[in-house]
């Protein structure tokens, strides 16, 4: 084997939790299988210090590549896969990882086992197991051609133990150009961690009756516990919550260590954007609601009760 | 222009599905629908047809006998002119590349300059045939779109990335653009149009036809042990008066589940 190719995503310079996340598991299965890691990072980030995380070397293409387009990251990251050739590759299921990926597989006539919640080695072989049919179904997927690639649904793994050394850089170079220009960028008015990375949700359903309770209850309470905002399909329809804020299989697909779904009922399309979470807490006064089957702790009365005292509760702690 | 759209028939949302006792396949019961968000692409060709004329034409990999009625009742009796049903016995167990493989090449044959797919398809989930499409023609591609518009050879698009983060890009044709829900609210088909829809020309294609051989599209991803969603161990309701419930959440929450 060649080794396992990490493709570290990283915001102006600082490594995205899922590329410390992605290395920490490729160093697992590479003890599993005797082989390597490596990482592939494309833009102005230091490289070197992945080494921390576990890579050994780094294959790095250089310059600003902030401008994001599909065609230029695809390209850059086939040069790095020509230099490293690797068996192989894990990225995180980001945008960019929804966006360039299959396209350079595509580049790389492979084939490749998207969003993947758990990765294991078996036979010499890495194997990815994964949701379909919106997590109402699982399996595992195989690739018989190489590199091998899978992306790897955020917070899908623990972040490895901090560890000291620095990664060997390998300058890589890129010629490609990109198909289509940034004229702007709209930065969202809030400034906590996206739904599909956030360690925490809080997320408010129809009950919330407005936009007003929407705001003076779930928003409350989300801040009190360092979370992110999410809502129901139903809450986003009403105009509670903005649509960048829905959680499902037409929303956003979330993965947090804690979801708390306040006058949610379950409904199997909300359900299919967060039932991977760690531990869900649900908030209902029907103690019928399906949202009950899922939930780790389930509370059987009026949100406009609890949420408030839940809100104190959090912010004394 | 030419414009196309991808379009996949899949089992809609509230199909039952039901892996086999040995993981080996799954069933499925329910209907049949056009995905929801390749619905939002056929859509938008449809308005962009309608800003500046032009052709359109829906392309979909599948067997003609489970697709052609949504074809025509969804897609052709919205204004699409033309459905293109790429049909071998070679794609029946296509993975992501075989399927963007036959798809690039009927494009090409079409002539089509501007493509529309949904940002995925919810039977698979995968999130690969588009951007895979883009990269077997060499086109430019933006995904989730939620805005686009064209202007003679350019167009610009407004894309939902991470983070909540919108970003404007612009470009010139050929381009494949990913629907994202919100571009533009779906018309729903009116009796007349169903009728015409019954008429529009279908033409279904091999995979000789697009001179690709079998070997071309055979698939490289398998996929194995089909199960139900790992049950999580039942919930605790937690029971008491506000008060007490509060306390003992977050007692739980930290000294139990230690996600605090
Ligand atoms: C194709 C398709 C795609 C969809 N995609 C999504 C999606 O991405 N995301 C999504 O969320 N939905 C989606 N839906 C919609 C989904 O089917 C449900 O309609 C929706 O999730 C319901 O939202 P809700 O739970 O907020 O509302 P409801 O189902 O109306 O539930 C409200 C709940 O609040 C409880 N309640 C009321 N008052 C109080 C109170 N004072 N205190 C405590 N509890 C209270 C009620 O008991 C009830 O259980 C989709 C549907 C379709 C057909
Ligand atoms: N068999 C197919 N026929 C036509 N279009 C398809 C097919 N499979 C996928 N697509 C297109 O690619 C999008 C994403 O699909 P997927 O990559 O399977 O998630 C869909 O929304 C369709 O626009």
């Amino acid at each position: 084997m060649s080794g396992i190719l990490v493709l570290a995503e990283h915001d102006g310079g600082a490594f995205k939790k899922s590329a410390t996340e992605l290395i920490g598991k490729a160093s697992e299965l590479a003890a599993a299988l005797g082989t390597q890691v490596s990482a592939a990072v494309v833009g102005d980030a230091p490289a070197a210090s992945l080494g921390a995380a576990g890579a050994g070397k780094v294959y790095q293409v250089q310059g600003d590549h902030s401008s994001y387009d599909a065609a230029a990251m695809a390209s850059a990251w086939k040069a790095i896969v020509d230099a490293a050739s690797p068996d192989v590759i894990l990225a995180s299921a980001s945008y960019v990882g929804k966006d360039a990926l299959p396209r350079l597989v595509a580049l790389l006539n492979t084939g490749m086992g998207s969003e993947v919640t758990e990765l294991r080695a078996e036979g010499g072989a890495v194997i990815g197991r994964r949701p379909l049919y919106a997590g109402k179904l699982y399996a595992d997927v195989q690739i018989s051609s190489s590199p091998a690639v899978f992306s790897v649904r955020p917070n899908s793994f623990p972040q490895p133990g901090a560890g000291s050394g620095e990664a060997e850089v390998v300058t890589v170079s890129a010629g490609a150009q990109a198909l289509t220009t940034v004229v702007e960028t709209l930065q969202p008015t809030s400034t906590t961690a996206d739904l599909t990375e956030a360690e925490r949700i809080v997320s408010g359903g129809r009950a919330l009756k407005s936009a007003e309770n929407f705001d003076n209850v779930i928003r409350p309470l989300a801040a009190a516990v360092g979370a992110t905002v999410g809502a129901s399909r139903a809450a986003v329809d009403a105009g509670y919550a903005s649509h960048s804020e829905q959680v499902g299989q037409t929303g956003k697909t979330v993965n947090p260590t804690l979801y708390i779904a306040a006058g949610i009922s379950g409904a199997i399309q909300h359900l299919a954007g967060m039932r991977t979470s760690k531990v869900i807490v649900a908030i209902n006064k029907d103690p019928e609601a399906p949202i009950f089957e899922h939930a780790t702790y389930g509370i059987v009365d009026d949100l406009f009760e609890v949420c408030p005292r839940l809100t104190k509760a959090f912010e004394e702690l | 222009m030419k414009i196309g759209i991808c379009a996949k028939v899949t089992a809609d949302t509230d199909a039952r599905l039901s892996p086999s006792a040995d993981g080996g396949s799954f069933e499925f019961s329910g209907k049949s629908v056009v995905g929801p968000y390749d619905m939002f692409a056929v859509e938008e060709a449809v308005q962009t047809k309608e800003k500046h004329g032009g052709d359109t034409v829906v392309f979909t990999v599948g067997a003609e006998s489970d697709v052609l009625s949504q074809l025509r009742g969804s897609v052709l009796a919205l204004g699409v002119d033309k459905a293109v049903i790429v049909e071998d016995p070679a794609l029946a167990n296509a993975d992501a590349l075989g399927v963007a493989r036959a798809l690039a090449k009927a494009i090409e044959a079409e002539g089509v300059d501007l493509v529309f797919c949904g940002k995925q398809a919810i039977d698979d989930d995968n999130v690969q045939v588009p951007a895979m499409i883009a990269g077997l023609l060499g086109w430019a591609q933006v995904s989730r779109v939620t805005a686009f518009a064209v202007d003679g050879t350019s167009f610009t698009a407004t894309r939902a990335m991470d983070g909540g983060i919108k970003q404007v890009v612009s470009g010139n044709l050929p381009v494949l653009i990913t629907a994202e829900r919100g571009l533009n609210t779906p018309r729903y088909a009116k009796l007349p149009a169903i009728m015409k829809a019954k008429k529009k020309p279908t033409e279904r294609r091999d995979l000789a036809a697009l001179g690709l051989s079998a070997e071309a599209v055979a698939p490289k991803v398998s996929t194995s042990a089909y199960g139900s969603p790992p049950e999580r161990p039942s919930g605790k309701i937690i029971e008491g008066d506000t008060d007490t419930v509060v306390a003992e959440l977050v007692r739980l929450l930290r000294e139990e589940a230690k996600v605090l």
